[in-house]
């Protein structure tokens, strides 16, 4: 089974999960005043549930054939060989992107942001560090000192526990 | 008109407005040149940026000017590189990149510059003159017709926006649609499918989304293919941009071009789906079928004509793409539904109303789009050799700075970290999702259009104590069979190619 159907038989179970919510388990924190009430909390969540799953079902059980007129599309990146790309580099950088979200609190702005910054073009190849890190910690300064200053939304710069 | 001019003239060149014209234009010329990131991408970045503006006209002037400006900088590296950065200006590169490789490259610039400005400058006009007249049809509308306009607007752009699936694309906009029921809603006081998670009370975030949807699955596809390596020789005109007169000839050849490409752009992109990618393709394809026969063999090795066509159309495009959003209030892109989302964050509601109750904010933007079509005629086209450096900048250095400011961009609205962790896992999902060929811009615009459309279906349904109101007016029961329509026609539209190609093959 294609990729593109797989996704189509994820959707289905999402949509009978939420089907479910909005069937069976919404309602019964209703207030009785609200019963009475032409459209419910759980009203439109009830139809978006029942199209999303026979929409869902139209292209997991491939009911749709595609026109034969319409121009052949190769997407960007064949998903079948993903291996030939830059796959480890791609997954590394998404790791540092987790990190940097868990990080962000704990050491603060400005010594996360070095960090990500300088581990991402690392993870890209750059091995220069003597122009890295001044590049990523300039950089730094600069977001830093424009959101906080200019749009005056607080970043809290340092450590934790400073 | 000419009072609602007078006052947005007013309100547009105030300074802080016009440093958000020319601001937005350099910016968006800048980041729209790199390959991959489009226009959307930008746009979403660009949000917290306005957002804290606070001031929804300046906002919604440099979100504009940024959009023009990604545009230009988009059919900047079409020609010198050969490299699109938006799809929009794909078409541009059929016969701007030829150019360039004879040295011509300062020339076919100045050429795209001119007709970006032209088709610009034509749909603002155009957008003048149907704007107030749809949006004065739009204010005898009530809920119920409403619910059913956004109806047709979400199967529109299912329809046209997909890649010959309107099945996927309609999967995406369901998904989107339930993405905008999570949280906690305006109209009942209970939250809905938050799984007892505080994070989720207020619902999802539309920045982050739209990064999410846009920005994130770009660099990685920037990551995993790098598209530079991919053209080592193509050195196009690297810092040596010469020349950027047209001879008076060549002036005589486009214009004829531009006049036409800026109307039939315009009203393309007035179209929910379609857009300036499809109005561009198309202005080539016409263009090339009416010229004459010596000028259609000069097609692709760097006419003019065929450099002049797309660029004039896919900017009217995205002039007309406009119209809906603001007499309307539904986007019929991606694009125009991000900076719906910004607008509404900025207690700003697009429709009909908008020219009643905030008319400075609807003159400001149409008089910002001739300034800005301005600015890029005037201010970027000499500054093009040095903004085109950026595209010297190693890859090591700029694909670590696109996701920073993709995971910025989300943490500056919420200030919650566990925003990038979202960001991450719905990125890696639309990325996913882009594999298998997946429209996402049905997604975000079913996630924005969703509680506006679950609001107007409420009220009409209340107004009519059950679901009546859909055979009881008229009106409402017409657009929603266009609606069925829009979705079924494609697949009637298939399904009889398929039989005349076997009739073909039968031999009858």
């Amino acid at each position: 089974m294609a990729l593109d159907r797989w996704i189509a038989l994820i959707f289905v179970v999402l949509c009978c999960i939420y089907a479910y919510a909005a069937f069976f388990t919404m309602d019964d924190l209703l207030p009785p005043f609200m019963q009475r009430n032409p459209i419910w909390p759980s009203t439109f969540p009830k139809v978006l549930a029942v199209m999303g799953i026979l929409a869902g079902l139209v292209v997991l059980l491939g009911l749709e054939k595609p026109d034969p007129t319409a121009a052949d599309r190769t997407p960007d990146i064949d998903y079948r060989r993903l291996t030939d790309y830059k796959l480890g580099q791609a997954l590394t950088l998404l790791a540092a992107m987790v990190a940097y979200a868990l990080l962000l609190r704990p050491i603060g702005f400005l010594a996360a942001t070095v960090l990500f910054l300088s581990a991402g073009a690392m993870i890209l190849g750059e091995r220069k560090l003597y122009i890295l890190i001044p590049v990523a910690a300039l950089a730094t300064g600069i977001v830093w000192y424009l959101v906080q200053e200019v749009l005056g939304i607080f970043l809290s710069p340092y450590p934790a526990f400073l | 008109m000419l009072e609602g001019l007078l006052i947005g003239l007013s309100t547009a060149l105030s300074p802080i407005n016009l440093m958000m014209v020319v601001g937005g234009c350099l910016i968006g010329t800048f980041i729209g040149m790199l390959p991959g990131l489009g226009p959307m991408s930008i746009i979403a970045i660009m949000i917290p940026v306005a957002i804290t503006l606070g001031d929804p006209t300046a906002a919604l002037i440099l979100l504009a000017g940024v959009y023009y400006g990604a545009i230009f900088g988009g059919s900047t590296s079409s020609i010198l590189l050969n490299a699109p950065g938006v799809a929009g200006t794909v078409a541009t590169s059929f016969d701007g990149y030829p150019m360039a490789k004879r040295g011509e490259a300062g020339k076919a610039l100045t050429i795209a510059a001119v007709a970006s400005f032209a088709g610009g400058t034509i749909g603002a006009i155009l957008l003048m003159i149907f704007a107030p007249a749809l949006s004065s049809v739009a204010l005898l509308f009530h809920s119920a017709e409403y619910f059913a306009l956004m109806v047709v607007g979400l199967s529109a752009i299912a329809a046209f926006a997909g890649t010959g699936q309107v099945g996927k694309a309609l999967m995406m906009t369901l998904l989107g649609l339930i993405m905008a029921t999570v949280g906690e809603g305006a109209l009942f006081n209970m939250p809905r499918f938050t799984m007892g998670m505080m994070d989720l009370q207020s619902g999802f975030s539309f920045i982050t989304l739209a990064m999410a949807m846009f920005a994130l699955p770009e660099a990685m596809f920037l990551v995993l293919k790098p598209r530079r390596a991919d053209t080592p020789d193509d050195k196009g005109g690297d810092g040596k941009i010469t020349g950027l007169r047209f001879s008076r000839a060549e002036g005589r050849a486009i214009l004829p071009v531009i006049g036409r490409q800026s109307v039939q752009g315009f009203f393309i992109g007035v179209l929910p789906g379609a857009g300036a990618t499809i109005a561009s393709f198309l202005g080539y394809a016409v263009e090339r079928n009416i010229a004459s026969a010596e000028e259609q063999k000069e097609f692709g090795k760097g006419s003019v004509k065929g450099l002049a066509a797309p660029e004039t159309a896919n900017n009217a495009a995205c002039t007309g793409s406009f119209v809906p959003l603001l007499t309307l209030g539904i986007p019929g892109s991606g694009t125009t539904a991000i900076l719906l989302g910004a607008l509404i964050a900025l207690n700003v509601t697009p429709g009909p109303r908008l020219m009643v109750d905030a008319p400075e904010v609807f003159w400001a933007v149409i008089v910002s789009m001739y300034i800005g079509n301005l600015v890029l005629l005037i201010l970027n086209l000499p500054l093009i050799p040095y903004i085109a450096k950026i595209l010297s900048i190693p890859r090591a250095y700029l694909i670590p700075f696109i996701l920073f400011f993709t995971l910025m961009g989300s943490y500056i609205g919420q200030n919650n970290s566990t925003e990038l962790l979202i960001l991450v896992g719905f990125g890696v999902c639309a990325t996913i999702l882009r594999f298998a060929d997946y429209p996402l811009a049905p997604l975000l615009i079913g996630f924005i259009l969703g509680r506006m459309l679950e609001d107007n279906f409420s009220r009409s349904m209340q107004l009519y104590d059950g679901i009546s109101f859909v055979w009881e007016r008229p009106m409402t029961l017409a657009l929603l069979v266009l609606a069925l329509l829009l979705v079924l026609l494609p697949s009637y539209r298939a399904k009889r190619a398929r039989d005349r190609q076997r009739g073909v093959a039968d031999g009858d």
